[in-house]
């Protein structure tokens, strides 16, 4: 056990899968020598050497659509994408290949790989550097959207993500890369995909997040308890495929949901939520389910974006407003 | 080879002439006659193939299909070079090399004839299933070659990509990628010469095709893409040189596409017939089979008896491609390895659906 933050999490399950299985490479841009922008694949090459860890040219698109052909030769990548909003030059392989290649064989290829980002804003980056699109991910049939909120969640979730057949995108919150510590086992172990997890169990409403919200969640959680509330707090962890059940379950106790995210509102993750609580719950509900999100709008500006990336009594007042109704 | 028809010269590799007469007798690859005769024969059961697949096509019993008629040289010439153990990955017109690879007509037609099942080539060894995003699979190409190397095993891949292909981003990224990482790839262009109507010169200023390759430090080379020798000579050399750990080489086979882009398409919208005429004296059948008569090797005889041949096992593929099922869990069941529950519930919630219509009397 060691006091890791979700930079070092994230390293040491990258380590671990290096050290346990010949199979898993890891590359991108600036990965190898320098341990990647953000330094997550720090010493990395160091300790398993250039043919396994190693510096892509920088093409997104090559560094995804190669991934495709190392899976189909019986590889195991984690390939790294610098940034969520870079994506977009790879965007025709995730969508064109990743998500279809399984269902275009029949099984004969597995595209057992796993593309790293961080994503998020709220760090004063320059314009595509603070997006949050997980959503569009989602809606690829034939991916997996993952997205830890904190340090152990982040180990657990990146072993089970390079160890599953299925091609999994690995959302990291760079917000809270180093603002969380938390004990984390040095070795292997695993939380498995597609689990949402209760974070604080409640009576009252149901919120639900992921990512780095889920830190203003939990002030919101704080306010609200001052209030006389008791807020069930859901991590949802995988965002795809979502956990249907556990979120089910709860609404249909609380009677009311809200979830929290920061992509754009229209078409988000948080239309889903609403979508299953009215499904699964219609009868429970006593208030509307409702949605936070960030505007339909590109993730301003530094200057401007303390205006779009809310504080948590903004989760407070849509928590009042609800139990109110 | 490589030095001799170095792209800045701007000449091509040809062996063989129109009329079936060895021109070249330097570079002519050492083939048995019964290796030359087995050739031609590959390339005349996918000719017939594919003029099955097209008239199919038209009696309402095929999709969309793209005619491979004219580039059977290119196709074969290069899938020839592979051994065994070597990786293919097509674009999506390269019916003679993919036939050679072990893929099953079956399989192809099935494929072209709307079914996944098809492209799975299961069949086959080590070859991916054709992919319509232009040139994106040069990439995948590029990361099996990766694996190969990494893997230390003695084989190398081979990949296919057309014209208008080398116009697509992906394209320059696996050159790229492909030279940096010097990786055991052989890249085959079928340059013939229109990307559905847009011609040659309006891909790209750049006096050939093969030039390209040096901008990314490969080699690179123009084939006369519809004579076998030479095809064949060019990626047996290639397919030598990057298995010793030369740098990837790029062959640009220029050929013709007899045919039409695709059953949808109407080549006499872009192009004249003069220009047609002047292909079809090229025509990669009718020269092998000019250098087999010339042999005193093959009789017109051979042909008819071949062609009645072939026709009865491609009638009796395409029977069996016909009357493959498609039932619905096919839809779902390989979206994923591990099918979600939210997946699950919606085949299950599609079976209900249907159970209930099975119930109702419909008018």
């Amino acid at each position: 056990m060691a006091v890791m933050t979700m930079v070092q999490a994230i390293n040491s399950a990258l380590e671990t899968k290096l050290k346990e299985d010949p199979d898993v490479l890891c590359y991108g841009e600036d990965v190898g020598v320098e341990g990647g922008v953000f330094r997550v694949t720090e010493n990395l090459q160091k300790q398993f050497g250039e043919a396994r860890v190693f510096d892509s040219p920088l093409a997104e698109s090559g560094i995804v659509g190669t991934a495709v052909g190392m899976c189909i030769a019986g590889l195991r990548p984690v390939v790294e994408i610098q940034f969520c909003g870079f994506v977009y030059p790879a965007f025709n392989q995730i969508l064109s290949h990743v998500a279809r290649m399984h269902n275009r064989t029949r099984g004969r290829y597995r595209m057992s790989m796993v593309i790293r980002f961080p994503y998020g804003g709220g760090i004063k980056a320059p314009e595509h550097h603070s997006e949050s699109m997980e959503a569009l991910y989602a809606h690829i049939p034939g991916l997996k959207v993952v997205i830890p909120s904190n340090p152990y969640d982040a180990k657990g979730l990146l072993i089970s993500a390079i160890e599953s057949d299925d091609p999994v995108l690995y959302l990291e919150p760079k917000k809270i890369y180093r603002a969380i510590k938390q004990d984390v086992p040095d070795e292997k172990f695993t939380i498995p995909l597609g689990q949402a997890k209760v974070m604080q169990e409640g009576q009252d409403l149901t919120l639900v997040s992921y990512g780095a919200m889920i830190r203003e969640a939990q002030k919101a959680v704080v306010m609200a308890k001052k209030e006389g509330y008791s807020i069930e707090l859901i991590d949802l962890r995988t965002i795809s495929p979502i956990d249907r059940e556990t979120l089910a379950q709860s609404i249909r106790k609380t009677g009311r949901v809200l979830s929290v995210t920061e992509g754009p509102k229209s078409f988000g993750v948080g239309a889903e939520i609403i979508s299953i609580a009215n499904e699964e719950a219609f009868l429970n509900l006593e208030a509307p389910p409702t949605r936070l999100a960030g505007f339909d709008t590109v993730p301003p500006y530094p200057r401007g974006e303390g205006w779009y990336f809310y504080p948590p009594e903004r989760i407070f007042y849509e928590i009042k407003k609800l139990m109110d109704f | 080879m490589f030095t001799e028809y170095d792209p800045l010269k701007d000449t091509m590799l040809q062996i063989l002439d129109c009329s079936g007469n060895i021109i070249n007798p330097k570079f002519m690859p050492d083939l048995s006659m019964a290796q030359i005769k087995e050739a031609y024969n590959w390339m005349l059961y996918a000719r017939i193939a594919d003029i099955k697949a097209v008239s199919y096509q038209r009696q309402g019993r095929m999709y969309t299909y793209p005619p491979n008629l004219g580039q059977e040289a290119s196709a074969l010439g290069s899938a020839m070079a592979l051994g065994k153990e070597d990786w293919m990955i097509p674009a999506y017109r390269e019916l003679a090399a993919w036939l050679y690879r072990g893929v099953t007509l079956k399989d192809v037609y099935l494929f072209w004839g709307g079914h996944e099942d098809g492209g799975k080539f299961s069949n086959a060894k080590n070859i991916i299933p054709p992919c319509v995003p232009i040139g994106s699979q040069t990439l995948h190409a590029v990361g099996i070659a990766y694996s190969l190397k990494y893997k230390k095993q003695n084989s190398i891949a081979l990949t296919y990509i057309g014209d208008g292909g080398t116009s697509e981003g992906d394209f320059h990224e696996a050159m790229n990628y492909a030279g940096v990482w010097r990786v055991p790839l052989v890249f085959v262009c079928q340059n013939n010469q229109y990307a559905i109507s847009t011609p040659r010169n309006k891909q790209t200023a750049a006096k050939s095709l093969a030039i390209k390759a040096i901008g990314y430090g490969l080699k690179g080379i123009q084939v006369d893409g519809n004579d076998f020798f030479a095809v064949y000579a060019a990626a047996t050399a290639a397919a030598k040189e990057v298995r010793s750990g030369g740098m990837p080489i790029f062959i640009e086979c220029i050929t013709y596409r007899q045919g039409a882009h695709t059953t949808s398409d109407d080549p006499t919208r872009y192009r004249e017939k003069e220009e047609e005429e002047i292909w079809l004296q090229r025509d990669p059948l009718k020269r092998l089979k000019a250098y087999l008569v010339q042999k005193q090797e093959w009789h017109e005889e051979e042909d008819r008896k071949l062609q009645s041949q072939y026709e009865k096992e491609i009638e009796e593929q395409f029977a069996q491609a016909e009357r493959h099922p498609y039932p619905l869990k096919d839809v779902f069941q390989y979206m994923y390895v591990e099918t979600p529950e939210n997946l699950r519930k919606q085949h299950i919630e599609y079976e209900k659906f249907l159970n209930w219509k099975e119930t109702q009397k419909w008018q």
